[in-house]
């Protein structure tokens, strides 16, 4: 199937040309259309950025510095200012961490909502606050004629996120980009959230791009998986690869630290990663995992962190694989990389 | 506002509340303050307005029978040199100066909040201009510049009408131009752009709203700032020329005789003085209430 979405080489400066601190390095993922993509990182890792960038949304004084972004056939990097209005008001819609700040505050929901139809679909004003009460109706608001005249700051942070979500899939986008939709939210409301992302994936064939750090979020709902540090992406691969068959020593490790619900009670302790993600300033030559990684090897260092095929639609950037199968040594394995 | 609100706990819904009676509960959430502040406002507007039906005799009418007549029943603010009554020519005084401190304070308001706005939300060189020029006019001598003004045009209201909006706009538009660069990164001006709007509609209909209200805050502080600069050109004589009578010119008039009939300067005085405590009272209330998150 081709891509939906497909970012290849995504390069994400800061800084002045000369010297630019380097956010994102060559990164690269792809979803297919109806697919959930997990995108999962620690934080500073550019998973936001890469989720950002899709959109051209990158913060100021960041910069997309290489790389294409291709979006249904269509080159999102190289679109003139009407084309990306147009793509972002009917192709991709977005979703954020805070759902205290995402909406605005001095106007009620439904009108929310019914600018966005207004303004992209070209709905006629009554028309359009009646869809909205719809689309509130369709994001699991319940009472949806009264709360739509709410204001945001009378609704919880769920509600909020289910406002913004139906805001962000108002003009039926066919990829939603959500940067830590539930990061903010408590688990109950965490659990309901992502249902509602799957529900909407399953009701119109919406891609997702969700943005996490909790491999928790990401294995309730995702196909497929991208891991990203220090800006580069380290392994992608289907859900299930990458929990039975992690190739990639930060993968492994990343999966280690997640707490087990079998070990409430018990006095237990995850191994967790050893030392802190590098700083921007900080330019490490060959694989940037390397300072903290239990496996690392003398040529580590100058490797490419280009991603290699492991099987079927998994890809990692660690050639050593210290974990493939038995009795390979992992020392002549490295050798035979160089 | 009650917490449970805020929290979003499960509790009786918000929006059972009609749209009016939301706003009733506004205007009851006010601190005391602001309502007290809103309270002296209204009461002098509402005066100022009826002034032709409130005032007992004409703002020029002469009576050389009761000259500098102390306040009594039939002059509750005395009478001046001329047997004017003070009442009078201060309610027809007051509606000279409310309505130009209301054009003074209220034009420049808009344009300064538009300009900061989008100086704000373009940032770059756009941004570097407008700030240099705002530098500018706010470290001009706001006072020198509006006599310098009246030099021009002549003596006047012309030349606060004039003068003041050059130098105003500034105020709003630093103002909002702060705030802008704070709100420019608030996920839902994000979301104007995510959403594909145009950036007219992300500034005029989603950042302006919520720039008013610092805006409407200090407002209330530069009308009084306003109304003094206004007294203080009166009573210099370089207000509203005689026999128009404005509360700054009823002052300086009433000043040769202050030792012998205190009431001429001292009541208009005091009307200048509620004013600004009215005005006071209400924008520490409302930002009060803003700094609470307690007010829509």
């Amino acid at each position: 199937m081709t891509a939906l979405l497909r970012i290849e080489g995504l390069r994400v400066e800061f800084g002045d040309g000369d010297a630019p601190l380097v956010a994102v390095d060559g990164a690269g993922l792809s979803v297919a259309p109806g697919e959930v993509v997990g995108l999962i990182g620690e934080s500073g890792s550019g998973k936001s950025l890469t989720c950002r960038s899709v959109m051209r949304l990158v913060p100021r004084p960041g910069r997309i510095a290489a790389g294409e972004i291709e979006f249904d056939g269509r080159d999102v990097l190289a679109m003139s200012a009407q084309e990306l209005r147009d793509f972002r008001a009917h192709d991709a819609g977005m979703i954020y961490q805070d759902p205290f700040s995402s909406l605005n505050p001095v106007y009620r929901i439904r009108d929310q909502i019914a600018e966005t139809l207004r303004v992209n679909l070209g709905v006629g004003k009554a028309d359009a606050r009646a869809q909205a009460v719809e689309l509130l109706d369709g994001v699991g608001i319940r009472d949806p004629e009264r709360r739509a005249l709410s204001y945001p700051h009378e609704l919880s942070g769920g509600m909020r996120q289910r406002v913004m979500i139906a805001l962000a899939t108002a003009s039926r986008p066919r990829l939603l980009l959500a940067d830590e939709p539930t990061t903010a939210l408590d688990v109950t409301t965490q659990a309901q959230i992502l249902a509602l992302l799957l529900r909407l994936r399953a009701e119109r064939a919406m891609a997702v791009l969700l943005v996490s750090h909790d491999f928790g979020v990401i294995a309730q709902v995702c196909d497929r998986v991208v891991v990203m540090y220090a800006g580069h992406v380290v392994e992608t691969g289907p859900l299930a690869a990458l929990y039975t068959n992690a190739q990639h020593p930060y993968t492994r490790a990343l999966l280690e630290s997640v707490p087990e619900l079998e070990s409430a009670g018990r006095r237990t302790r995850r191994p967790g990663i050893a030392g802190v993600p590098p700083e921007l300033t900080e330019v490490l030559p060959g694989c940037v995992f390397k300072p903290r990684c239990r496996h690392a090897q003398p040529g580590c260092e100058a490797i490419s962190m280009a991603l290699e095929p492991v099987s079927e639609g998994h890809e990692t950037a660690c050639p050593v694989r210290p974990f493939a199968g038995t009795g390979s040594a992992p020392t002549a394995r490295a050798g035979a990389q160089r | 506002m009650s917490a449970v609100d805020v929290l979003g706990a499960p509790g009786p819904p918000a929006v059972e509340t009609a749209a009016w009676r939301r706003r009733a509960r506004g205007l009851r959430g006010l601190p005391l303050q602001a309502k007290i502040g809103a309270g002296i406002l209204a009461f002098l507007v509402l005066v100022a307005l009826l002034a032709p039906l409130i005032a007992p005799y004409g703002q020029n009418q002469l009576d050389f029978d009761h000259i500098l007549s102390p306040p009594s029943l039939s002059h509750p603010f005395g009478t001046d040199s001329t047997g004017r009554d003070v009442f009078s020519r201060t309610l027809y005084a007051l509606r000279v100066d409310l309505a130009i401190v209301a054009v003074v304070t209220y034009i420049p308001l808009p344009i300064g909040v538009l300009i900061g706005a989008m100086a704000g939300y373009f940032g770059g060189i756009v941004d570097s201009v407008v700030a240099r020029v705002i530098d500018v006019m706010i470290a001009f001598p706001f006072f020198v510049l509006v006599i310098a003004v009246i030099a021009v045009v002549g003596p006047g209201v012309k030349g606060v009408l004039i003068g003041v909006p050059i130098v105003a706009w500034a105020l709003y538009a630093r103002l909002a131009r702060s705030e802008m660069l704070v709100m420019r990164e608030q996920p839902f001006m994000l979301a104007t752009t995510a959403l594909g709007y145009s950036r007219r509609r992300a500034i005029l209909r989603h950042a302006v709203p919520n720039l008013m209200r610092p805006c409407l805050i200090y407002s209330t502080l530069d009308m009084v700032v306003n109304l003094l600069l206004l007294a203080s050109l009166a009573y210099l004589g370089l207000g509203a020329q005689p026999p128009n009578a404005e509360l700054g010119s009823i002052v300086a008039d009433g000043q040769s005789t202050l030792l012998t009939a205190w009431w001429v300067a001292t009541l208009p005085g005091l009307v200048v003085v509620l004013f600004g405590v009215g005005a006071g009272m209400l924008g520490d209330g409302l930002s009060d209430g803003r700094l609470r998150g307690g007010v829509q």
